[in-house]
């Protein structure tokens, strides 16, 4: 058992894999001799070489198109986008490629890939550097969205992800890529995807979040402590299959649950969970379910005060609970 | 570089297609794939007529382009990303008519995809035949990938990808073979172009005459191909496809073509193409011009003719009758094969 950070535990995850397995190959722009932007794949350009580890034109349906055809051919892709921000010229590629082959030729083709893509904001990172991405793919049958929070879900997860017979989308929030460190056992241990994981026990409300509003939420069920409420933390970990029986098990046993996200509300992961507990759970609550998320704006601007506006923070969403708890 | 059609015919006379590596037998294998991809379409669109069956979209007037050049490439070795029209492509693949026919009627046995799809969208993991969706050139970018594939595996397999002019125009066409020209994949990407995009003419789709053009902005050859004979087809893509499988790269092969039919039956190309310039195209048609090359060369004589032609409606006869009667899905496999292994609810 090491201490690793997010970024290095989602580095040592492909590094593994890779070593494991000669069809996995990874593929983005500037994932080659700078490492990624992050550097997410530092010393991997060095370690497979240049069949491997790929740098991609600057073109993000090329990158996902081309995983898709390598795929196809017996390889295992990771399709790095630079930031979530960019995925959108992929998205035909995504949408009505990726997630569509093995639906529309009845199970002959399957697609094992992952598209990798930094999101989230906090990072000063302004309309472009920010977003959060996951309700819109979470739609998309045929696809798989995770978000990991803590290192040792980070590499579990991307392994789960790399082996899956199925395109994967992997969401790696950029303020935890540093900030978050966190024993990574040792050995090639695998995260289920679709398995959530309660971080925190606690009997009087739930906190189910995601990504780095999960580690919000860790600080937030401490501060709750100290007020005497017993605050239990979800962490979904993936967003696409969502664990439902996890989700109604700890609206069941606290009856008072709050969502929280970065993401905007609107049709959001937020009202999916919040109608799993309305569908299955309804009799079990104290108190309406409630959310606490981004506003419904395009992203986040640049300067500072509209940034801290819009992001969720420790203390905004401890007033929340606050206010569940106290109903 | 185009060559003109009647400078090829005078290289190599009546045997032609000998002096392209093609013995008698293959010559004539490509003209029965020819007439049946042809047989087959008409008959799509007599049963569309009467109501049988709701959609059908065309290979008619490109089955030389299409047959030329896949018969230049290794069947179960090579891989082809076709689209919708490349019934010629599909059917030299390995496909046939019962295939083509379960497809047309959307039965549950349809090896492109169980009846999901429409018509022309074909896909067979076996026969190397990358699945296809409607929105078009996407699968140039899949061609591109199952040659990066091939090169990082070091092996020789070369892919072809087909596409309409108008598919030109899209991004993922400039990316794929932005992408290919740099990793020199062993890729022939091949431009059937029949002048109309659905009804918009090739001068409202580029500025310029031949998208072979293009090819010099990737890095790799381009060439223009009369399309409408079969063996020139086959000759540019025997050259790209040697090309390719030496690690020398990609080549772009434009054929000019013509599409005899409406875009689909849900089309009226009398609104925008005058009836003459069909009928003038009709005169061109691949299949008649190489019968009678055939017929010059000595090898389809009439016997041989009487009996590819019964062979052929036998294979149409035989397919729809089958594909007719064949089971439609069950309301239970609309939730099936979402992913590979099945979510539990």
């Amino acid at each position: 058992m090491a201490v690793k950070t997010v970024i290095e535990a989602i580095r040592d995850g492909m590094d593994e894999e890779m070593a494991r397995d000669p069809s996995v190959f990874l593929i983005g722009e500037d994932v080659g001799n700078r490492g990624g932007v992050f550097l997410a794949s530092d010393g991997l350009y060095k370690k497979y070489g240049e069949l491997r580890v790929i740098d991609s034109p600057l073109a993000e349906s090329c990158i996902v198109g081309v995983a898709i055809g390598a795929a196809v051919n017996g390889m295992r892709p990771i399709a790095e986008i630079q930031f979530a921000d960019f995925i959108a010229p992929a998205m035909n590629q995504i949408i009505e490629e990726a997630a569509r082959f093995s639906y529309r030729t009845a199970g002959d083709f399957n697609l094992p890939m992952v598209i990798r893509a930094p999101w989230g904001g906090g990072v000063h990172g302004a309309l472009y550097h920010s977003q959060s991405i996951e309700a819109t793919f979470a739609h998309i049958p045929g696809l798989k969205v995770v978000a990991p929070g803590t290192p040792a879900d980070a590499k579990g997860l991307l392994k789960a992800a790399i082996r899956d017979p199925d395109p994967v989308l992997y969401l790696e929030h950029k303020r935890t890529y540093r900030l978050v460190k966190g024993e990574v056992p040792d050995g090639d241990r695998i995260v289920p995807i679709g398995k959530a994981d309660v971080k925190r026990e606690g009997k009087d409300v739930s906190l189910i979040a995601y990504g780095l509003m999960l580690m919000y939420c860790l600080e937030v069920a401490e501060k709750l402590a100290g007020d005497g409420i017993s605050a239990e933390v979800l962490d979904l970990r993936t967003i696409k299959p969502i664990d439902r029986a996890a989700i109604i098990a700890t609206a069941r046993k606290t009856g008072k649950v709050l969502v929280v996200h970065e993401d905007t509300p609107f049709a959001g992961v937020g009202a999916e969970v919040m109608a799993i507990i309305m569908e299955n759970a309804f009799d079990a609550l104290d108190a309406p379910v409630m959310r606490f998320t981004g506003p419904d704006v395009p992203a986040m601007p640049f300067n500072h005060v509209l940034e801290e506006a819009f992001m969720p923070s420790p203390e905004k969403i401890l007033a929340k609970a606050r206010e569940l708890a106290a109903q | 570089m185009a060559l003109k059609t009647t400078e090829v015919e005078a290289k190599g006379g009546r045997s032609r297609h000998r002096s392209l590596g093609l013995s008698d037998d293959q010559a004539l294998r490509i003209y029965e794939v020819m007439r049946l991809a042809r047989a087959v379409d008409e008959r799509m669109w007599l049963i569309n007529r009467q109501g049988r069956a709701p959609f059908v979209i065309s290979c008619q007037g490109q089955e030389g382009a299409q047959v030329g050049i896949a018969a230049a490439l290794r069947t179960g070795h090579d891989w082809v990303a076709p689209y919708y029209r490349d019934a010629g492509v599909v059917l030299w693949f390995g496909m046939t008519a019962r295939d083509q026919m379960l497809s047309f009627f959307a039965r549950r046995e349809d090896p492109n995809s169980g009846g999901r799809q429409m018509p022309g969208h074909f896909g067979s993991r076996r026969l190397h035949i990358v699945t296809g969706g409607s929105p078009v050139a996407t699968q140039l970018l899949h061609a591109a990938g199952v040659a990066l594939a091939s090169k990082q595996r070091k092996e020789d397999a070369v892919t072809a990808a087909f596409f309409g002019e108008g598919a030109a125009s899209e991004g993922d066409t400039h990316e794929a073979m932005n992408f290919a020209g740099v990793h020199k994949l062993a890729v022939v990407f091949v431009c059937e172009n029949n002048g109309y995009a659905i009804s918009v003419p090739q001068s409202q789709q580029m500025a310029i005459e031949n998208v072979a053009d293009r090819a010099a902005g990737y890095g790799f050859p381009g060439v223009v191909v009369d399309g409408n004979d079969v063996l020139a087809c086959y000759e540019a893509a025997r050259h790209a496809v040697e090309r390719a499988r030496r690690g020398d790269g990609p080549t772009l092969i434009e054929v000019k073509t013509y599409r005899f039919t409406a875009h689909s039956s849900d089309d009226d190309d009398k609104r925008y193409r005058p009836a003459e310039e069909v009928a003038i195209w009709r005169q061109k048609d691949p299949i008649q011009r190489y019968a009678t090359y055939l017929r010059e060369a000595g090898i389809l004589l009439g016997p041989v003719e009487e009996e590819i032609t019964e062979r052929v409606n036998q294979q149409v006869d035989d397919a729809t009758e089958y594909a007719e009667q064949a089971p439609d899905p069950t309301p239970d496999d609309l939730t099936t094969f979402v992913y590979k292994q099945e979510l539990k609810p």
